[in-house]
């Protein structure tokens, strides 16, 4: 065998029996975007540093159960992902999420461009199958462009990376333990109307689902003209990506 | 499958009717449908219990100590029970009041909502009690399939009864899922 | 010598973020908004991880507890909850409160809180943050009745505070205490890498639960680049039924800093910290003690025994009441003054740990251990044990037996040993390694303490004939949910619906779907979470579904199906609020 070859060799894994080849230092679910497979996630975004906490990306390999997004792709790994066994597992997990906060589709702004909603559909959820926790979560409407109804949160973290990382602004953070986890806003008073949140910001525009919102621009795509009206997840999520470095907002 | 006809029971519980206009959206599908099958107990029929039956459709969910009891004699008189539409799949609009206590909801309407002129929470026996929150209808009594939307749309009632008539487990495709 | 020492020790209360927050609850009994903006200023942080910090730590408060704060240890072993009486039910009925609602005049609240790790003195609480043992009815009548004085707690009698050791066996580690200072000359006449040898040829395996080469762990430090390397003593105890280490801290922390030095000179560490949990602050005088004779004596801050290449301070952080922060990366975390939530592993902290950089995390007895191991040698730990489990093990023996306490014994000893040891007659089952560890039923005493076979990082709950398992299982259940950190969905969510499965069974409704359910949910939980807890989180269902299958087949109903709801209980507020008892305001 050629240098050559040992080395394309060093850099390639499997996934679902495909070749992928990856860059040393990507994880898994980086090589997997890069070469057009789609592993689901809803707490990763494409040019954020990863964190971990949804485990929709569940892959296994050599027997073990990993998070895609968090695992160092190395040379060699099976990595089996698009598995009836885990897409079951991952059914569970969107069905949890669902039932720990309050989901009312029909009354949401976000319905029909909510990547919770359009994981159940993807994944074939028809029920939330486990007890509603109905759980008591702050709304805030202080900031006079963005609202935050916690009820909808799922705690990806994204917008606390997006604004802490792309926005330098640090606006979000998530406090509390267990199932009392919440998002919680970066100011003295815990509002979002005293922080320096700009409607442009990557961190008011990132929720994957319908807790950070813009004002006055609830249902402006009619149904049938939004986004998972039209295409299923697993093909948008291919063309996803944080944009080109933004201006930052120093004041 | 014999001549006989498959009999169907609807109900609507805890729900906006919604659901039931949607399935009677079918337009002229629906003359076909009715030659293969009777209306038992339905808003559709008027009959006031449900009797042995084939399929059960039910829309809303369970708010009150009379929507348990629907539900329960639908579920000894039916074959197959549905659960059809936001509302009777996860509380839906309804559920809304499950971020608060009952007595704060009933306080608000009933005693300091702006417009009230003879505060008073209704006590009456002829009332059916309410439940503490709108629940799913799966989680009072064993449900057999789902089928989800706000309303689901006409189409799909077709593609979960059709199978149904003809003795076959149903199959929504997931890009026919709506939650809305 | 002494002016080295006062950063360390002295200005514990302001340093730590941890430990301002520490002063600011028990000064105002809680942390307002406005104390959280100072404490962001004063330590130059974002405002929301001063809030995430005092919203994460049990024993730390945004509304007001009461100048008597209460919280009852509520495990299995201390018997706070019995057929016979509920503890906490007493007490909040003799103090007219509700629990976890500080009483309207202010001077009293109660509450709950996972293990204290008093398990061998029956039950206890901690009072204003200091443990008191012993609890029964009368007991807390008498508290009932000082706290309607006024008496300030220093006027209570003093035997309920005592905390006993309790050693009832003794091995090699307990029977000695190594003269100060012995085993660090001893290494220092060699260099690094000697005593490194000594301590990988001894087998010294992890004393924490995970059982790690410790050699391997400080030899990967060691070669790990990075600005400085760390020790760190992992004084967390929070397995509930483990007290080994409050007993080691209490009467053996020489060795624990000699241990911790050792470690210092081989991974080339200048600071080291104890992570000390919240729950044993009562014990923090009396280290600081010791760590000041120990500065005296030369055996920490600089050139250490005369070495001119050797310094090492060791600094006390304390805890606020986290389970999770026992895990070394969470732990980390918490030194770092956010909340306790586990890190990406790997990188593991032997090469990414506080601050980013090495750092080599251990439990207390490894330490001490260690200690031992450079003394003696590494031949005579490796005599004693078993091939893969060399050397003793110190046991926290609770429950359901005559002389709950310390017992110390070589490993591959048979479980059933430890019963006839401790006077346990009828035990039915034990829980080995705590509520993460494993449940060895009857039929299988016979299995061995050892890496081999059963892990524990030494809580061994025994449960006798009469014990009801469910409701065991009930109490962990309930324990995971609390102190998950909420992270990752499978353990957030998991275990709080695997807490309200058992509600079910327990309250008579469940069925045995639901109990299939319970098996596929805590097989979820155990695979796809982030961390060590909910990895184990469900350890105790599974194990007893498979050896007591019968004391859940009891509380089943035998129809296919039941509500997820108790349905007439949910008409209870309506039947209030309209004052309705007639036949239709009830349901089946
Ligand atoms: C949820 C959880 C709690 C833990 N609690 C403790 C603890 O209280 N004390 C401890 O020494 N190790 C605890 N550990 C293990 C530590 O992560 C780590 O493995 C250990 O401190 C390493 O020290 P050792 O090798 O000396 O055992 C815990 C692990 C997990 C996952
Ligand atoms: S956030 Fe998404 S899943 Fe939740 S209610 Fe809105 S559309 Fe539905
Ligand atoms: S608000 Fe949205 S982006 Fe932020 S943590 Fe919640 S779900 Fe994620
Ligand atoms: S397993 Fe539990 S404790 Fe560990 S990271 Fe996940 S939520 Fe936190
Ligand atoms: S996408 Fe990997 S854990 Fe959320
Ligand atoms: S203090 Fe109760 S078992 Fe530990």
């Amino acid at each position: 065998m050629g240098y050559h070859a040992m080395a394309i060799n060093q850099n390639t894994l499997t996934i679902d029996g495909k070749d992928v080849h990856f860059e040393q230092g990507q994880t898994i679910m980086d090589a997997a975007l890069a070469a057009k497979i789609y592993i689901p996630y809803l707490c990763h975004y494409p040019g954020l540093p990863p964190s971990g906490n949804c485990r929709l990306c569940v892959v296994e390999t050599n027997g073990k159960s990993v998070a895609a997004c968090i695992t160092q792709a190395q040379a060699g790994q099976r990595i089996h992902s698009n598995t009836p066994e885990l897409n079951v597992v991952r059914k569970m997990i969107t069905q949890m999420l669902f039932v720990e906060g309050n989901h009312i589709c029909p009354a949401c702004e976000k319905s029909g461009n909510c990547k919770l909603q359009a994981m159940g559909y993807y994944l074939g959820m028809h029920e939330e199958h486990f007890h509603h926790f109905n759980p008591r979560r702050a709304l805030d409407a202080s900031h006079p462009a963005i609202f935050l109804d916690r009820s909808r949160c799922i705690l990806c973290d994204l917008c606390v990376r997006a604004s802490r990382d792309v926005d330098g602004k640090n606006v979000f953070a998530i406090a509390g333990r267990g199932a009392d986890a919440h998002l919680i806003v970066n100011t003295d008073s815990g509002k979002l109307g005293d922080s320096n949140l700009d409607r442009n910001d990557l961190a008011a525009n990132i929720c994957p689902v319908g807790a950070i919102m813009h004002k006055e621009r609830g249902y402006v795509s009619p149904i049938g003209q939004r986004i998972y009206d039209q295409q299923p997840i697993n093909e948008i999520a291919l063309g996803e990506h944080v944009p080109e470095h933004k201006e930052r907002d120093h004041d | 499958m014999t001549d006989q006809k498959i009999r169907i029971a609807t109900a609507s519980l805890a729900g906006c009717f919604g659901c039931h206009m949607s399935f009677l959206d079918i337009d002229e599908k629906l003359v076909q449908l009715n030659e293969r099958i009777e209306f038992n107990r339905s808003p559709l029929t008027d009959i006031k219990h449900c009797g042995p039956s084939d399929i059960g459709l039910i829309e809303g969910g369970v708010c009150n100590a009379d929507n348990v009891r629907v539900l329960r004699e639908f579920r000894a008189n039916c074959k197959v029970l549905i659960a059809v539409g936001a509302c009777a799949i996860n509380g839906g609009v309804p559920a809304m009041r499950n971020y608060f206590d009952l007595r704060e909801c009933l306080e608000e309407v009933y005693l300091h909502g702006t417009g009230v002129t003879n505060p008073q929470i209704p006590d009456d026996a002829e009332l059916p009690l309410l439940l503490d929150k709108v629940y799913p209808v799966q989680e009072v009594v064993r449900i057999d399939y789902f089928l989800p939307g706000c309303p689901p749309p006409a189409d799909a009632f077709l593609q979960m009864l059709m199978p149904l008539l003809d003795g076959k487990a149903p199959h929504i495709a997931n890009n026919q899922l709506h939650y809305d | 010598m002494l002016s080295q020492y006062p950063q360390n020790c002295v200005e514990f209360s302001a340093g730590h973020l941890l430990h301002k927050l520490y002063v600011l609850q028990q000064t105002y009994l809680h942390i307002s908004t406005e104390s959280m903006a100072q404490v962001a200023e004063e330590f130059e942080l974002p405002v929301s991880q001063v809030a995430s910090v005092v919203d994460f730590y049990a024993f730390f408060y945004q509304k007001p507890v009461g100048r008597y704060h209460m919280l009852l240890s509520n495990c299995t072993s201390c018997g706070y909850q019995t057929d016979q009486h509920n503890l906490l039910e007493i007490i909040c009925r003799l103090l007219n409160v509700k629990p976890e609602i500080t009483r309207p005049d202010g001077r009293v609240s109660v509450g709950e809180t996972s293990c204290i790790g008093m398990c061998d003195h029956g039950a206890a609480m901690l009072i204003n943050g200091v443990p008191l043992v012993g609890l029964n009815a009368e007991k807390l009548a008498h508290i009932t009745h000082l706290i309607s004085e006024n008496q300030p707690l220093s006027c209570w009698p003093m035997e309920w505070f005592r905390v006993e050791n309790n050693i009832h066996k003794q091995d090699v580690l307990l029977n000695e205490h190594i003269q100060p200072g012995s085993s660090l000359k001893k290494a220092l006449a060699g260099d690094a890498q000697r005593l490194l040898d000594i301590i990988l040829h001894s087998g010294l395996r992890g004393r924490g639960g995970a059982g790690f080469d410790t050699g391997r762990k400080w030899q990967l430090c060691r070669e790990a680049e990075g600005k400085a390397h760390y020790v760190v003593c992992n004084a967390d105890e929070g397995e509930p039924g483990t007290f080994k280490d409050r007993v080691l801290l209490q009467s053996y922390a020489d060795a624990l800093f000699e241990g911790m030095a050792l470690c210092a000179y081989v991974i080339g560490a200048r600071k080291g910290f104890v992570y000390l949990r919240g729950e044993y602050r009562y014990l923090l005088n009396h280290l600081q003690n010791i760590l000041k004779r120990r500065y005296e004596q030369s055996l920490l801050g600089p050139s250490i025994l005369g070495k001119a290449e050797f310094s090492f301070d060791i600094e006390i952080v304390v805890g606020a009441g986290a389970y999770i922060c026992g895990e070394e990366s969470a732990l980390i975390e918490s030194m770092e003054g956010r909340p306790g939530i586990p890190r990406i592993r790997p990188p593991f902290p032997v090469t990414h740990g506080y601050l980013g950089q090495p750092t080599a995390v251990n439990n207390v007895e490894t330490l001490i251990a260690a200690a031992y191991v450079a003394y003696h040698g590494s031949d005579w730990f490796k005599a004693m044990g078993t091939e893969q489990s060399t050397g003793s093990k110190i046991l926290s023996v609770s429950g359901d037996c005559r002389t709950p306490g310390i017992y110390e014994y070589t490993y591959g000893i048979s479980v059933q040993q430890v019963l006839s040891d401790c006077g346990a007659k009828n035990a039915q089952a034990v829980q080995i390694g705590g509520p993460a560890g494993t449940l060895v039923a009857k039929k299988d005493f016979s299995r061995q303490i050892s890496f081999e076979d059963l892990l524990t990082g030494g809580s061994f709950l025994i449960f006798g004939a009469h014990r009801d398992l469910l409701s065991v299982n009930q109490n962990f259940a309930r324990f995971f949910a609390h102190e998950s950190c909420g992270f990752c969905t499978p353990c957030r969510v998991g275990t709080r619906l695997l807490e309200s499965s058992f509600q079910k069974i327990a309250d008579g409704r469940a069925t045995r779907q639901d109990i299939q359910e319970i098996k596929q949910l805590s097989a979820f939980v155990r695979r796809y979470s982030h961390c060590g807890l909910g990895h184990t989180a469900a350890n105790h269902i599974l194990d007893s579904l498979q050896d007591f299958s019968e004391a859940f087949d009891e509380k089943l109903v035998q129809t296919s199906f039941t509500p997820s709801i108790n349905l007439d209980a949910a008409l209870e507020d309506a039947r209030q609020i309209t004052r309705r008892d007639d036949a239709d305001a009830h349901l089946e």
